[in-house]
């Protein structure tokens, strides 16, 4: 095996061209990918990758070669036969418009097959390259165009991502209108069919673009799961596109050094790593990840036993016995477990409770827990005094809401209930104090 | 002068079921109108069909004397919140300054007055302070206002909204009260597609009573009466609906 460093920049310049195809494929594709993505419309993108096929082989069996110029055509005509007979069959037939997709482009697809098979020994797509692409082989067949050698699947992928590219943004705002208020567009005089036809007509030229290197079946990966991981992470279109941008970029060099290392096809490493990060994306992503959102409700968690600990020890205090709880005996009581002793833990550390050894509050900890059942009392007697309910309706709905009533709510709650003293069990309802 | 809104024999179809039979209306201008009628009976469709979202099957339909795709300066819209996907990736900000699209055009991108355009917009609605969130992160009544502003930018004669009403808390229904009369004032017909029979007197000087057919429209005082309201809400009629079915069986 080579050196680390040979595996990750590449010194051989086939092999800087095979990375350069995929990063440009990668690219091209995670753009027009996002329109699909929040159009929700990925579904149709898979088909069209899988429905141009019989496009690519019929273009070829008329003009005999695998020149850029007729596969396009070939594609596009099976594009735009794919979102019409989609269209027709769900409209006219009423059939529903996952199942009208599902049929349009599982057939078309197969007749691509069964033509490749048939005319198998003329036609230079073996089936194997329809599934995954052939991007290790990329560089075996270099042309030439105005001067500049390169692997003839970059000819057929660079003017697609320019094309990408130059309608995104020069149709920035159309794009954005339309896939996110189309009937306000269509008012506003912007044709949302029109919009829709040309995203359909991009994807069709993106995929057979990137037919070459990755086939028209992991082509709907690069497509999907870059922009899909950059949607979890972004919440402004620009970023979004710029971020689909990256991750495409990383799924392609990252497949690419994993291909070296454990000797596979590249392409199918690419789709790999392009799902990895998304896995990573949909843990961590700081607004929508799984991460995020266990830490936030753990923290709310926490903050509640907090609470109901201070609360706690704030009406044992009320209750004029002499009887106080221990530390063990506290956390017993708000459920047990890791997260009360933790609120435990930085009430004491907070000086809000000190351990005496039995729980004593300290006065902070006193005015933070006067404040605590002063919501819950006051809660109690508006739902008593306002909604009808009968007094022993309220704690539970209390408790609950106790922890969520802030200081403005809780004066407004006094002020309509006309500073009531006393909760409806007959309790006082502790006074306000500023100091928290 | 001709009026904001003139509909004339207009039949609207889905496939060839007619689901708005003949409607005849004129709208006067300069008044707050609600469109009421119970589900189903083709509010919504009677929007969307006006404003070319929906093919008619016949009839004429003339903002100020001329064919919509003449006059949709003059048009503002304001559709149902769950017609968007919240969770796009735009700010508030971003969606109110859709609504000044229409006046740039092909290609043109908005700019600085655009953006401050919007910024005031969405100040007159209370939410200058949200003008940078993701609209998720909105509640339904803000999000409600923020289709508000979007229309306010469109700085239209005539606006069509779609039960702005529905589902939005106590606070942003008397803003956009406010703001109707504001629109009102300033001389705008506004057409409102609105559920509450309790508050049409309150917000509203016209009123269109609707179920498949046109059933009255006019004045508040004149039209929202008990005996029009049992036409509108006391049951559909039976002949009108064997009709569509008839139809819908012959497909």
């Amino acid at each position: 095996m080579d050196e680390w460093w040979n595996i990750l920049v590449p010194a051989d310049p086939l092999m800087l061209w095979t990375l350069a195809v995929a990063l440009a494929t990668n690219v091209a594709c995670s753009l027009i990918g996002c329109y699909l993505v929040l159009r929700r419309m990925s579904l149709l993108g898979d088909a069209l990758a899988h429905a141009v096929l019989p496009g690519l082989v019929v273009a070829f069996l008329f003009t005999g070669t695998l020149a850029i110029g007729a596969m396009f055509v070939g594609a596009f005509v099976a594009a735009v036969a794919t979102t019409f007979l989609t269209q027709t069959l769900h409209r006219q037939g009423g059939i529903a418009q996952d199942a009208s997709m599902g049929i349009v482009f599982t057939s078309l697809f197969a007749l691509g097959v069964v033509l490749i098979k048939r005319y198998g020994e003329h036609v230079h797509i073996d089936a194997q390259c329809v599934l995954e692409g052939n991007l290790s082989l990329v560089t075996s067949s270099m042309i030439e165009i105005g001067g500049y050698e390169a692997p003839r699947a970059f000819f057929s992928i660079l003017p697609v991502l320019l094309l990408n590219l130059a309608t995104i943004l020069l149709l920035w705002k159309e794009l954005k209108i339309t896939s996110f208020d189309s009937a306000l567009a269509t008012i506003l005089g912007f044709r949302s069919n029109l919009i829709h036809y040309l995203l359909m007509g991009l994807v069709a030229a993106t995929t057979v673009g990137s037919f070459e290197a990755v086939g028209s079946i992991l082509v709907v990966a690069m497509l999907i799961v870059p922009a899909a991981a950059a949607h979890l992470l972004c919440d402004r279109l620009g970023w979004m596109l710029v971020t689909a941008a990256i991750i495409g970029a990383l799924s392609a060099y990252g497949g690419f050094v994993a291909s070296l290392v454990v000797e596979t096809e590249p392409a199918g490493m690419m789709a790999v790593t392009g799902g990895l990060l998304y896995a990573l994306a949909f843990l961590f992503s700081p607004r929508h990840g799984v991460v995020a959102a266990v830490v936030r409700n753990s923290r709310t968690t926490l903050r509640i036993v907090s609470e109901d600990l201070l609360a706690l020890l704030f009406r044992l205090e009320e209750l004029a016995t002499a009887r106080r709880l221990g530390p063990r005996e506290a956390v017993q009581a708000v459920g047990g477990g890791f997260l009360p002793r933790l609120g435990l833990w930085l009430l004491a550390r907070q000086r809000f409770v000190v351990a005496a050894p039995q729980l004593q509050l300290t006065d902070a900890g006193r005015r933070r827990a006067a404040q605590l059942v002063r919501s819950h009392r006051l809660w109690e007697t508006y739902l008593v005094q306002s909604l009808g309910l009968p007094a022993d309706h309220v704690h539970a709905p209390a408790e609950r809401m106790e922890h969520f009533i802030d200081e403005r709510m809780r004066e407004e709650l006094a002020t309509d209930l006309g500073e009531a003293a006393r909760d409806p069990h007959g309790r006082d309802i502790p006074g306000q104090t500023t100091a928290s | 002068m001709s009026p904001p809104l003139e509909i004339h024999d207009m039949t609207v179809a889905y496939h060839r079921k007619p689901v708005l039979w003949d409607i005849d209306l004129m709208v006067p201008e300069g008044q707050l109108v609600a469109i009421v009628g119970p589900n189903g009976a083709g509010k919504s469709t009677l929007i969307k069909a006006v404003l070319g979202l929906l093919p008619i099957a016949s009839g004429k339909i003339e903002f100020y004397g001329k064919p919509y795709s003449q006059q949709r300066h003059l048009v503002g819209y304001v559709p149902q919140r769950e017609t968007v996907d919240w969770d796009f990736p735009v700010s508030a900000l971003d969606v109110v300054t859709m609504g000044t699209y229409g006046r740039l055009g092909w290609f043109r991108r908005p700019g600085v007055k655009e953006k401050s355009l919007a910024r005031e917009c969405l100040e007159q609605v209370g939410m200058a302070e949200y003008a940078d969130r993701q609209i998720r992160q909105l509640s339904g009544g803000q999000q409600q206002r923020v289709f508000l502003a979007r229309a306010l930018v469109q700085d239209a004669q005539i606006y069509f909204m779609d039960e702005p009403f529905a589902g939005v808390d106590a606070a942003t229904e008397q803003a956009i009260v406010t703001l109707l009369q504001e629109l009102r004032a300033r001389g705008k017909t506004v057409i409102v597609v609105h559920h509450e029979l309790q508050t049409v007197r309150d917000y509203f000087d016209f009123v269109i009573l609707l179920n498949m057919r046109l059933v009255a429209a006019g004045p508040v005082n004149e039209v929202f009466t008990t005996h029009n309201l049992q036409t509108t809400y006391g049951g559909r009629l039976t002949i009108l609906d064997q009709a569509a079915e008839a139809v819908r069986l012959s497909e």
